[in-house]
């Protein structure tokens, strides 16, 4: 899946490095890569001409024609920007002089006002259960009040997950639901009534003194005046202190369309973007943070009242690009392998000449920037799929004191490792002669692989690296429980209700 | 389509609210302007807005392109009629209609991704299959979602017609089978399955629907002959791959090579176009079979290309 996703930005990166001379026109034609990724990544069309236009100036700011790695670095100035745009003022703290906790704050004296708006699905009554549960685990309580009188069963469904925050989630805090099942009306007959009854709800969230007012709102087009009258109306006489506008990340072009017409009429604080489990890329987010300029405070990950998240920018810019985190990988990778070793690598690779000494340095290397399962993480496709998977770290210690055991001779040479030796070396390391057979074979394959791959592209050091290190190890690589890595895409929607 | 003939008046009047569904008092990108490469360049952005998706929207406007070039098209009219032209070939009148059963209760699963619109489409299917005069019973296998059994209740009580319902957290199986079973035993004509909203990428809750498949395909030979993916009109490029994916959730057992009979596409009334679907024509072969333009029963059409394609096109005009 993902590599469908990386394909429109790999284009342009392998564009950019294939050559000797970049020229301008070749920044002008990768960036023609960037901008089809990010469209099939549903940001809007006139965001991602902005976007590029950015983008294209900072490349001949820092002239990326002349840098010695210009698809990496073009890749890391279109990050750098997304992150940059993504995140913008996220870390600004909340403002009205308030104590910041979190992202919702405290006031005195409380509650503190929450309000969800947004389309219809978006998913405003669910987030509204989980942010409830987010502040319970803080110690603070909270009233969720029924303000959708439109939707059938709207106000039951409040009802049952408010009881599941207070009876199934972590914290002692208290969880009320304020509902008015009286004044539930039929599709466009209860128009207005919700704004009394927020009031009402105000006034109870005071008395049984909660910390946390949270407002559930029907679900709403940004076209439909009278309905965007109603939550005008709201936030007039309530003044939430933070409205949230919920959406679901899924969302396409329209996005624009309705996070425009909401923050108009609303000027919302803050944005959710929920069912981001739903491996869509959520170019919506940049859409939405680019017509609103609101801050994107939350991620809903799932239907259950945990699966909220805080929003991390560079998180989602890798998304958008559908690059898993392609760059923390690559800046480990820099700090631990020096220029020469990368070189001596390639060199060796070409000529066919790699030996088991030289995969054992490049799998140290590998282990010391960090566990295989955090490493692998970063590769786009492979995070989310490692998820429920349990890498086994010993059987690398094992290839590791296999290796250990073997003589200068058959490092270099394993093809002269027979019966003897193998029971030897098993015996050396402590572990089965079929294991040692098993990692003569795979590496004999794999650098077998590499050296015609080697030949056919006598690239960069990115492959360098990709070849020489990680490919026989991951040959070596068993998943616990699986042993061919097609599950892995199985076992990535492996994700349970 | 008899089935909606009878609805008809009830259309014109919902779509009073609905902006760009049809497009009459809408202006229109193409009618009355000579083809240029300006406008071929405006109308790859048109598609592009209305998440028709790269792939497609080359394809469509290289065609243009190369039959403006040639000399085969100059007027936007031409580029109109061409891409109705296209989409009805995609979408042929049959493959929208209805599937009713020979005899005996007619089965329609309806399925799709968290808060499309399922529930709400299945009481505008329910309304106008009565206005047809054919009798309906409703299955209320979303035994997950909070308060989601009451909302289709509310809808039943509302239309006027049984609801066949298990427990809150139940095996929905359980009550695909009863809801079956009632169905057969009550002789009703057509059988409606509500299913809980569910994401492409969970993979048990992708099985559960073939479950539900096969228990119904055992109670009701032939069934269910229709199995819906509700789209909502708002959803970007993810939209691919739900059809893919729910059309091969929803493959019968014995090999059958259509899992998806249809899509019913909402949310018409609000500003997004739903471009996608022809993007999912190319890659999944599910036609649409019906718009939903509004959240009351009535708030229901038919799918038709003509005025799909318009609407593509249609410029905003204030108060239009
Ligand atoms: N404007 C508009 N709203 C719609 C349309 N169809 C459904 N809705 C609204 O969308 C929201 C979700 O609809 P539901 O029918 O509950 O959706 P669902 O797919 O059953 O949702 P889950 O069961 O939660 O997955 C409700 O507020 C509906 O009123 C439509 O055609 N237009
Ligand atoms: N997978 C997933 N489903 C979600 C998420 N947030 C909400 N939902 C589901 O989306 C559907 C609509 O949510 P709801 O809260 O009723 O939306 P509302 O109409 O905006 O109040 C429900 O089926 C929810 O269970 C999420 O982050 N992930
Ligand atoms: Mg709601
Ligand atoms: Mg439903």
């Amino acid at each position: 899946m993902f590599e469908r996703l990386s394909e429109g930005f790999s284009n342009a990166l392998r564009r950019l490095s294939g050559q000797a001379t970049i020229t301008e026109d070749n920044v002008r034609e990768a960036m023609q890569d960037v901008r089809t990724a990010l469209l099939d990544a549903d940001v809007h069309r006139d965001v991602v001409e902005q976007f590029c236009s950015s983008v294209m100036k900072d490349a001949v700011g820092q002239d990326v024609t002349k840098s010695l790695r210009p698809g990496q670095e073009m890749i890391g100035i279109v990050y750098k920007r997304l992150v940059e745009v993504l995140g913008g003022d996220a870390s600004v703290e909340p403002t009205l002089g308030l104590t910041p906790d979190g992202t919702i704050p405290k006031v005195a004296p409380p509650p503190t006002i929450v309000m969800m708006c947004g389309l219809q699905g978006s998913g405003k009554t669910t987030t509204c259960g989980k942010i409830a549960a987010y502040l319970k685990k803080r110690g603070r309580s909270v009233m969720l009040a029924a303000a959708d009188l439109q939707r059938p069963a709207a106000v039951e469904q409040l009802q049952t997950v408010a009881r599941q925050v207070q009876d199934e989630m972590p914290g002692s805090a208290m969880v009320h639901c304020y509902a008015e099942p009286e004044k539930v009306a039929e599709y466009g007959k209860a128009v207005g009534v919700a704004v009394g009854v927020c009031q009402r709800a105000l006034a109870a969230a005071i008395k049984a003194g909660v910390d946390t007012l949270i407002l559930d709102t029907a679900g709403r087009l940004h076209i439909n005046d009278d309905l965007m009258n109603e939550l005008q109306a709201v936030r007039k006489l309530l003044n939430p202190h933070q409205i949230f506008f919920v959406v679901d990340s899924m969302t396409g072009q329209d996005a624009v369309n309705s996070a425009k017409s909401f923050h108009e009429k609303l000027e919302f604080d803050g944005v959710i973007m929920t069912k981001f489990d739903s491996e869509t890329r959520g170019g919506a987010a940049l859409s939405v943070k680019h017509v609103s300029g609101a801050s994107i405070r939350f991620v809903g990950v799932g239907e259950k009242l945990d699966a909220l998240e805080e929003f991390h920018a560079d998180r989602f810019a890798s998304r958008i690009l559908g690059m898993g985190d392609v760059l923390s990988l690559v800046e480990k990778a820099q700090t631990e392998v020096s220029e020469r070793d990368a070189q001596e690598m390639q060199a060796k690779l070409e000529k066919g000449e790699l030996t088991l000494d030289d995969f054992l340095k490049q799998m140290k290397t590998l282990r010391r920037m960090g566990p295989m399962k955090q490493l692998l993480g970063l590769l786009p496709g492979v995070g989310s799929a490692l998820k429920d998977v349990n890498i086994d770290e010993g059987q690398l210690d094992r290839v590791e004191a296999m290796i250990h055991s073997m003589t200068v001779k058959e490092r270099k040479k394993p093809s002269v490792i027979d019966h003897p030796r193998r029971r030897r070396i098993a015996a050396g390391s402590g572990t089965e002669q079929s294991a040692v057979g098993g990692l003569v074979k795979q590496f004999e394959a794999a650098s077998k692989m590499t050296k015609q791959m080697a030949a056919l592209s006598a690239s960069g050091r990115m492959k360098a690296m990709a070849a020489g290190g990680a490919a026989p190890d991951m040959s070596q690589l068993r998943l616990k429980g699986s042993s061919h890595t097609s599950s892995i895409r199985d076992r990535f929607k492996k994700r349970k209700k | 389509m008899a089935f909606f003939k009878s609805i008809l008046g009830k259309l014109k009047q919902g779509l009073a609210k609905t902006r760009e569904v049809l497009s009459v008092g809408l202006r229109s990108l193409l009618l009355g302007r000579k083809l240029d490469e300006a406008l071929i360049n405006d109308l790859e952005s048109k598609l592009i807005a209305a998440d028709v998706g790269t792939k497609t929207t080359t394809r469509l406007v290289t065609q243009i392109r190369a039959d403006f070039r040639s000399g085969t098209i100059s007027t936007g009219d031409e580029v109109l009629a061409y891409l109705k032209d296209e989409l009805k070939r995609l979408w042929p009148e049959e493959d929208r209609r209805l599937r009713i059963a020979g005899a005996g209760p007619t089965v329609i699963l309806v399925t799709g991704v968290n808060g499309v619109g399922k529930t709400t489409s299945i009481a505008k299917m329910c309304s106008h299959l009565r206005h047809e005069g054919k009798s309906v019973l409703l299955g209320a296998c979303d035994t997950f979602r909070a308060g989601a059994v009451r909302q289709l209740e509310i809808w039943s009580e509302r239309l006027g017609v049984e609801v066949v319902k298990g427990q809150q957290g139940g095996d929905p199986a359980a009550v695909a089978f009863d809801a079956c079973a009632a169905a057969k035993s009550r002789g009703v004509d057509v059988l409606i399955l509500d299913t809980a909203g569910r994401l492409q990428t969970q993979d048990p809750l992708m099985r559960q629907l073939t479950k539900l498949r096969s228990v119904i395909a055992k109670q009701i030979p032939g069934g269910p002959h229709e199995t819906l993916l509700v789209l909502d009109a708002t959803t970007g490029q993810n939209a691919l791959r739900q059809a893919e994916e729910f059309d091969r959730a929803l493959r019968p057992a014995d090999g059958g090579s259509t899992g998806l009979t249809g899509i019913f596409l909402t949310k018409l009334d609000g500003t997004a176009k739903g471009g996608i679907v022809i993007a999912i024509k190319d890659t999944t072969n599910v036609p649409v079979k019906f718009v939903g333009t509004g959240e009351t029963p009535e708030d229901v059409q038919p799918f038709d290309p003509n005025s799909f394609v318009e609407a593509l096109f249609a410029e905003d005009v204030p108060g239009a």
